[in-house]
């Protein structure tokens, strides 16, 4: 059944965004690629090293996925601005994953270096996908700047908490009108079935995969646990209550106590 | 003249070009996910064989990385 998620004007089969950062090789990468049957894969832009073999473009050509530039290790709204610049020259893409990091302990976002070089980026004709915080006022206003998604953590980067205040995410899918990826956080494929049922449109992952002590299982298995968890979102979940409801009907119930035999 | 190439202290010929420090990296002409900063503004690659180096230049020269 075709499920399509649309971000801007680009339609993709699947909800999983890897992350490529971490894998030992490029050989476990597009394994990996594979078995997370992903579409869009984030890259990152350093120094050229000259001594570099290979380069991850051609891995990520062959398994036949787009490729979602990131602004990784920002700390301004002007570094991210000229990485993003540089991003759309390297990769001949407006996609950007805008990232401006706050503190190098716990990579959390810069909410008004974000906000800035949003505003910037949507004015210069890209498509924003911002990495957030689970602040849902915060998400409003990336939404109202005009970015094409939002994405907020569950956790810090690369600490596979999970999602540490689902009700914050609830709201920001609550009110979003643009389709809400989770960012950050993923530790294993429960995660990713969490977030997907509480109504994100998708999840990204990367260190929960590519650090896993299987990567290319991990993929396979956080791809699945995206699956489950859209296809229970749509079932709809039954309400949690506090005491028990019983499944079998009590109507029915046969009388089996013997007469004047006391219990 | 003397400029800064990725962090690197670097001589290069007076006249010397965006175009020129690729070749001096050893970057094959057309090479993908590579993209140019000189002074912190991105010189687009249509521009690099124009576009001159002056006195203290700072030249970033990056690609492709695995990452986030």
């Amino acid at each position: 059944m075709s499920d399509p998620l649309i971000i801007a004007d680009r339609q993709l089969d699947s909800r999983l965004i890897l992350g490529t950062g971490g894998f030992a090789n490029h050989q476990i990468l597009a394994q990996a690629c594979r078995e997370a049957e992903t579409e869009l894969c984030t890259v990152a832009l350093r120094r050229l090293d000259p001594a570099a073999r290979g380069s991850i473009l051609d891995v990520l050509e062959d398994a036949g996925v787009a490729v979602l530039p990131n602004t990784a290790g920002c700390f301004t709204a002007r570094d991210a601005v000229t990485t993003a610049q540089l991003a759309r020259e390297a990769f001949a893409t407006d996609w950007i994953k805008l990232e401006v990091i706050g503190d190098d302990r716990t990579l959390l976002p810069d909410a008004v270096e974000l906000v800035t070089a949003a505003e910037e980026l949507v004015d210069d004709g890209f498509i924003v996908l911002p990495y957030t915080t689970d602040d849902p006022v915060l998400a409003r206003r990336l939404e109202d700047i005009g970015c094409a998604a939002v994405m907020p953590l569950g956790s810090p980067i690369g600490s596979g908490m999970g999602i540490c205040n689902p009700y914050n995410l609830s709201i920001i899918i609550e009110r979003a009108g643009v389709p809400v990826i989770l960012d950050a956080g993923v530790g294993t494929a429960s995660d990713a079935a969490l977030a997907m049922e509480l109504g994100c449109d998708a999840v990204l992952c990367a260190s929960a995969i590519s650090r896993a002590h299987d990567p290319v299982a991990m993929a396979r298995a956080v791809r699945l646990g995206v699956q489950a968890g859209r296809l229970a979102r749509g079932a709809g979940r039954i309400p949690r209550r506090r005491y028990a409801q019983a499944s079998t009907p009590q109507e029915g119930l046969p009388a089996l106590d013997a007469p004047g035999i006391a219990s | 003249m003397n400029v800064t190439i990725n962090g690197e202290p670097r001589a290069v010929q007076d006249g010397a070009t965006v175009e020129s420090v690729i070749e001096m990296l050893d970057v094959a002409p057309g090479a993908r996910g590579v993209a140019v900063a000189l002074d912190g503004v991105v010189v687009t690659r249509s521009r690099w064989a124009l576009t001159q180096l002056r006195e203290g230049s700072l030249v970033e020269v990056v690609a492709a990385i695995q990452g986030g």
